[in-house]
């Protein structure tokens, strides 16, 4: 959509603010992925705005050198619709997490969703809550001990994929927050998706829930752990690779390669864009593996082209260009 | 009964004893589905445009649909038309035209004493006066002897006068006699039925039966009032003296929703709306949604919140940037307002006000808000309030509302309410080429030394810079900024100057807004005091207490709360005693003492979802000056 472009390494991005995020915070990984994948994106850098709500995550923006808002707890979706509708020629990211988003903006994250303006959602999610230093969140697991929850937490969790595509969400992406060259790949697809893209990284609190993800993300088990999608590609993992996921009545199943006669070509293929989202539903509950990449990106119209179609419309039937020709109309009448 | 041919229409039938009148007030009642806002808004414009002073007010019911007949399911439509200048809707009526049984139930009292009722005598069935809860019927029991009555067998009436129109229904056909109502009421008022008629054929130009119909019934009702005897005379009202001009008649809502539309046009920035449903705010929504020709853009947001959140996203970007509510919206709309305080960005919120707390009285009118747009917001979080106080002037103060944020980089909480909002009134059309420049803070090159909180000097706005500005890229944030550079600053004297600029660079709006001019006097023993919405009563009521002799009272009224206009203590001060005057309990009188020490103002308070009545106000005008 943006003709203008331009070259830059992902240093350009990063503003003067020291960064204070607790050492060894994933969030560290997540800001360099995406000042790469901005460079590779080749959109100016003063049409690129990043809006936050509150949280560790949130004070994202101020490390990057565009433009940016820091915005209120749970309100950046509805914030970032606003700078998107006033001009559509911005590129514009939205910093989230699990508290922000899944908690106090559960609205906002959801109706964004299902008008699907063309923003782009990086949902920071460590299941608990960092800035606060600890209680519990909306994805927190049952039983979870934190400040909020010492006997363990009695609220079951969302997922937050589950919660997106029930809101109609077209694109949507999990990825593991200590693999920067497949997060970059990822910010890179949904900064070119036109619609809402949402991004759910499984981020790592060193602090308040370090090794929440390990079972999955830790380098010595993610091959086996993980299946990481890409379109048109069979759905195969594992360190050997000799492992896939067929579907088998309503469920899908891990079958191994060469075992019962399975082939790849029984392999199941990754569709990102169908538009029926049951399978996509299917792959983001699957807890072993843990699906990651691009699950969903189902291409559909967006808010803002249906709004301005509509407006090109009106605008031709209408007579009305000035505000006098609207005042003048109709029952007016004259006092000398 | 003349046959149908609108050329038969004499608007001046000679035999009649004509009297005539300075103003008179008509209220027209019924069920909801009478059409009764229709025939009031087809009388007023008929009036205005024959050069009447006009003020009305719609009384809907607040059940989307009321059962047939109940007293709660009434709609009513006032309008106080004049020859002088009419600034309310008015208190008692003239002339009371009641369609069936619960609007006359509900309706009665409103009525003065040996003044006219219209009845539809058709609809004063038994089923209906039970459901009016009358145990007799009022037409025939006597109970009305203090008035006089017309009875009118409307809906009989009216089958008649359709006699012959093809392809017309039962419904429609009882439906419209509203019409044979209207139709009478021009002729007791010595009004052309012409301009309504070409209303039928524009509305219906599709469906030439109904418009017909429609003119049969009017013109019926017309001439039934000519040839009745029970309407000894008709009454004519003379065109006021206004201001030379094109005038039309709108409802404060939709000037609220002009005045932006204007701004936007003066100002060369996008209109843009972020807004959630809530009455009585909602018709600023509804009017602005249709201006697409204009660019304008709005989002129906999925609650308050992100209605005004999206409106500050869209500030951020460059538009003009607007949100509208009511109180319990206001409060939803606390926390965010903070945050477009704190960013400075220009941003008007609406606070079309009801009776509160909570739900409160969402039909209903009131000025309880004042002190929650002031002060409901955490921190010092001082922001300009402004106030509209007639239907017309929303048009302005919308308008000034704009300028004021974009000129001061400011958040501007315009206060309007349900009784200015719903009324109409004649409104004088301003022109784009008449109306104030707006300028703004938009800085589009980059300079080396620029920070994103410098100020002008002198009002201390800071720049606007939009994204998509090379060289300029920026954050801003809700958390305390470090002055002048905007980074995240925890320095404890940083924060003070902070605060302190905030509430300096509001205080220097001062500068920038006319003074108060008190009317009817300047000193003497009496100063009325009001803001907002009540203008039209305690001018009335003031000049009536002149007009009576009492030439020591003078009336100060106020458009701009916060900042007060610099003159507001010489004003006040000039007078023995001060009373203000509010549909709350004394909110403007508790910032008045909170800005001006040893000022002890009386206070006037009513608080019953209704506006100030003239009777009520001068009692207690006299009263003290006594
Ligand atoms: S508290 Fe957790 S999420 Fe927040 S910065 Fe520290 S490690 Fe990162």
């Amino acid at each position: 959509m943006e003709t203008k472009t331009k070259k830059y390494t992902y240093k350009d991005f990063a503003s003067d603010q020291e960064i204070r995020w607790c050492p060894g915070c994933d969030d560290y990984v997540i800001l360099r992925s995406v000042q790469k994948a901005l460079a590779d994106l080749e959109i100016p850098k003063e049409d690129v705005v990043f809006i936050s709500g509150i949280g560790c995550s949130s004070r994202f923006p101020y490390y990057m050198d565009t433009y940016g808002m820091h915005g209120i707890h749970g309100r950046a979706p509805a914030i970032a619709s606003g700078v998107k509708l006033a001009n559509p020629d911005l590129s514009v990211w939205v910093i989230t997490g699990d508290g922000d988003s899944l908690a106090i903006g559960g609205n906002h994250f959801i109706h964004v969703l299902r008008r699907n303006i063309d923003l782009n959602m990086i949902l920071f999610n460590n299941r608990i809550y960092g800035l606060t230093k600890g209680q519990f969140s909306p994805t927190s697991f049952v039983g979870q001990k934190t400040k909020s929850s010492p006997y363990g937490n009695t609220q079951p969790p969302f997922h937050a994929g589950e919660l997106a595509i029930g809101a109609q969400a077209r694109f949507f992406a999990r990825v593991a927050g200590n693999m920067p060259a497949e997060m970059a790949e990822i910010f890179t697809a949904a900064g070119r998706f036109e619609g809402t893209s949402l991004i759910e990284v499984l981020q790592n609190c060193v602090i308040f829930n370090d090794g929440c993800y390990a079972e999955y993300t830790d380098k010595s088990v993610r091959a086996d752990k993980q299946l990481y999608v890409e379109h048109g590609k069979p759905m195969i993992f594992g360190k050997d690779r000799d492992k896939g996921l067929v579907l088998e009545g309503l469920r899908l199943r891990v079958v191994k390669l060469g075992e019962n006669g399975v082939t790849p070509e029984d392999i199941l293929v990754h569709d990102a864009c169908e538009q029926d989202p049951t399978l996509h539903q299917m792959l983001i509950r699957l807890e072993d593996p843990l699906v990651t990449g691009i699950i969903r990106s189902y291409g559909d119209v967006t808010f803002e082209q249906r709004e301005d179609a509509l407006t090109r419309q009106v605008k031709s039937n209408s007579d009305f260009r000035k505000t006098d020709d609207l005042f003048f109309s109709g029952e007016t009448y004259e006092v000398h | 009964m003349p046959k149908s041919n609108y050329a038969m229409i004499k608007t001046s039938p000679e035999a009649r004893d004509i009297q005539s009148l300075e103003a008179v007030v008509v209220r027209f009642v019924g069920d909801s589905g009478d059409g009764m806002q229709l025939t009031g808004t087809q009388f007023t414009d008929t009036s205005a445009m024959f050069g009447n002073d006009v003020a009305t007010f719609p009384n809907y019911p607040s059940e989307i649909r009321a059962p047939q007949g109940s007293l709660y399911g009434v709609s009513g439509y006032q309008v106080h038309i004049g020859s002088i200048e009419v600034s309310t809707p008015g208190d008692n009526v003239d002339l009371l035209v009641a369609m069936n049984p619960a609007g006359l139930k509900t309706n009665l009292y409103a009525v003065k004493p040996g003044h006219t009722i219209i009845a539809d005598s058709d609809s004063f069935t038994k089923k209906n006066l039970e459901k009016a809860q009358y145990e007799t019927n009022p037409l025939r029991d006597g109970s009305l002897e203090n008035y006089r009555v017309i009875e009118v067998a409307m809906t009989s009436l009216t089958k008649e006068a359709l006699k012959g129109v093809e392809g017309l229904d039962n419904k429609s056909i009882t439906r419209s006699k509203n019409m044979f109502a209207l139709g009478m009421v021009y002729w007791m008022y010595h009004r052309s039925p012409e301009h309504t008629i070409d209303f039928f054929r524009k509305k219906f130009r599709k469906q030439p039966h109904l418009i017909e119909a429609n003119t049969k019934v009017l013109n019926a009702g017309y001439y039934y009032s000519e040839t009745l005897e029970l309407i000894p005379n008709s009454y004519s009202i003379a065109p006021a003296k206004m201001p030379s001009g094109t005038y039309r008649v709108i409802m404060g809502n939709t000037a609220t929703a002009w005045g932006f539309l204007a701004a936007a046009e003066k100002s060369g920035r996008e209109l843009f709306l972020g807004s959630y449903p809530i009455t009585p705010a909602s018709e600023i929504l509804h009017e602005l949604v249709k201006h697409k020709h204009f660019g304008v853009k709005t989002l129906q947001a999925e609650d308050e919140i992100a209605g005004i959140s999206s409106a500050i996203g869209a500030a951020f970007a460059g538009d003009l940037a607007i949100t509208t509510t009511s109180g319990p919206g206001l409060a939803l709309k606390g926390e965010a307002l903070g945050l477009a305080l704190m960013l400075e960005l220009p941003l008007v919120v609406v606070d079309v006000q009801r009776g509160g707390p909570s739900t409160g009285l969402p039909t209903k009118t009131e000025q309880s808000d004042l002190l929650q747009a002031m002060y409901g917001r955490n921190g010092d979080s001082p922001l300009i309030v402004i106030a509209a106080s007639t239907p017309a002037n929303c048009f302005h103060f919308a308008f000034e509302a704009c300028r004021l944020a974009l000129e001061h980089m400011t958040p501007v909480i315009l206060m309007t309410d349900g009784y200015i909002a719903n009324g109409s009134a004649p409104w004088k059309i301003e022109s784009a080429a008449s109306l104030p420049e707006i300028g703004n803070r938009i800085l589009r090159e980059a300079r080396e030394d620029w920070q994103p909180y410098q100020r002008d000097p002198e009002t201390l706005a800071r720049s606007w810079v939009l994204p998509g500005t090379p060289g300029l890229e920026h954050r801003l944030g809700g958390l305390e900024k470090d002055n002048p550079t905007g980074n995240v600053s925890y320095v404890p004297g940083n924060h003070e100057e902070m605060t302190r600029i905030r509430s300096e660079k509001i205080r220097r709006v001062q500068h920038r807004i006319p003074d108060v001019v008190p009317e009817f006097a300047s000193e003497g023993d009496l100063l009325v005091v009001g803001w907002g919405g009540t203008y039209g009563a305690l001018h009335t009521a003031v000049k009536q207490m002149q007009q009576e002799g009492y030439g020591n009272i003078g009336l100060a009224h106020f458009n701009y709360i916060n900042p007060l206009p610099g003159n507001t203590g010489e004003v006040l001060r000039a007078f023995k005693k001060i009373l203000v005057c509010e549909l709350n309990t004394g909110q403007f009188a508790k910032l008045l003492r909170i800005n001006f020490s040893g000022l002890e103002p009386e206070q006037f308070n009513k608080v019953q979802g209704l506006p100030f009545g003239n009777d009520e106000l001068m009692d207690k005008f006299k009263q003290l000056l006594s």
